[in-house]
């Protein structure tokens, strides 16, 4: 594990941290690789579990938010929004600092034509799949096993985003 | 009390969990929440072809594919032992909108008569699966971000182009219910 972490920080070419990455590790401080992702683990469980028993995975409950016939998925994101500012807020205020006693990071988005032409063109695929990428891993834990076929694609996009990425405006 | 959770839960539980999401994740190591890069991970791990994009170190931010993993794994708990009995209720108005594109309102979350293998090498799987997936990979990783990392995120951190990103996933939404659906449902 050691050396491979060595191998790409003395590669010029290849990057130790992505800098356009939405959900970048700014952890400093370096753990036990399997144990330390286990927090993770269980966050995401718990997330999981929230994502079906309120349904959010459902597709028709994304049909229902298209054609605002409910409010429930609006409510959903107009809280988890609003209880994250209260918690992004809360954490600058009194610089709560993270487990291991570090400062938490936030990053500056910058835009792009991407927030835009991506945003839309994703849109348009939570319309279709009734799902954005988290929901797609629980629809898949649930049993609805044709996701897997979704989730391959899905990932077929963004390696062929990855490909494109030059050629595309930004 | 267990009756109570396998009950479907209120928008304003889910949505004050999934926002606590945020703080668990920054105070627990500094991860900055967002779903749609563990895409971007996997590629980098499995096929990155030398595209620049996808070189950079991901063992670093693996901890995102434990996330990821875990929600899979919340899935088939609250389904196996949290699930709800009842058939989910959908709100009329949608049923009949739905009834009129010819897709069979069911008991489930995922109606079958599209989420299900059968139709995985017709017309229909291409585009609910093959080109749905596509959508949500490229549009994703395109606009740097899905409801998680620019919704909740990005707008939990007040950066006004995850707001226009959020509209754009809204108008793409939007588009396709009202606009193409109409013309799509009509080729199966």
């Amino acid at each position: 594990m050691q050396n491979t972490t060595e191998e790409f920080v003395t590669n010029p070419l290849v990057l130790e941290h992505p800098i356009e990455c939405e959900a970048p590790n700014d952890q400093l401080t370096r753990e036990q690789p399997i144990v330390s992702n286990i927090k993770y683990v269980v966050v995401g469980i718990l997330f999981g579990i929230v994502f079906v028993k309120a349904e959010i995975i459902s597709w028709y409950r994304i049909q229902e938010m298209f054609r605002l016939h409910s409010f429930h998925m609006y409510g959903v994101i107009g809280t988890a929004v609003v209880v994250g500012m209260i918690s992004v807020w809360l954490i600058k205020k009194f610089k709560i600092r993270t487990m291991q006693g570090e400062e938490v990071v936030f990053h500056k988005k910058d835009f792009h034509w991407g927030n835009i032409i991506g945003a839309s063109m994703f849109g348009l695929g939570w319309a279709i799949t009734g799902a954005c990428p988290g929901p797609l891993f629980a629809q898949i834990g649930s049993g609805f096993l044709v996701v897997l076929v979704t989730l391959v694609s899905a990932i077929a996009g963004t390696w062929v985003y990855g490909l494109l990425r030059d050629k595309l405006p930004h | 009390m267990l009756e109570l959770i396998r009950q479907p839960w209120p928008w304003y539980v889910a949505g004050a969990l999934i926002g606590l999401t945020v703080p668990a994740l920054l105070l627990l190591g500094n991860k900055h929440f967002g779903i749609s890069s563990s895409l971007r991970h996997i590629c980098a791990a499995c096929l990155p072809a030398n595209i620049p994009f996808f070189k950079y170190n991901w063992r670093r931010e693996m901890w995102n594919l434990f996330f990821v993993g875990g929600v899979l794994l919340g899935g088939l708990v609250a389904t196996q032992l949290l699930s709800n009995p009842d058939p989910i209720q959908v709100s009329a108005q949608t049923v009949k909108d739905l009834e009129a594109l010819n897709v069979v309102v069911d008991n489930e979350l995922m109606p079958a008569s599209i989420f299900s293998f059968e139709n995985l090498f017709s017309l229909k799987g291409l585009v609910f699966f093959v080109l749905g997936g596509f959508l949500v990979g490229f549009g994703t990783r395109y606009a740097g971000g899905c409801t998680s990392g620019h919704s909740i995120m990005g707008l939990s951190t007040l950066q006004w182009p995850s707001l226009v990103a959020t509209c754009c996933f809204m108008v793409g939404g939007f588009a396709m219910v009202h606009l193409i659906f109409p013309w799509l449902m009509k080729l199966f």
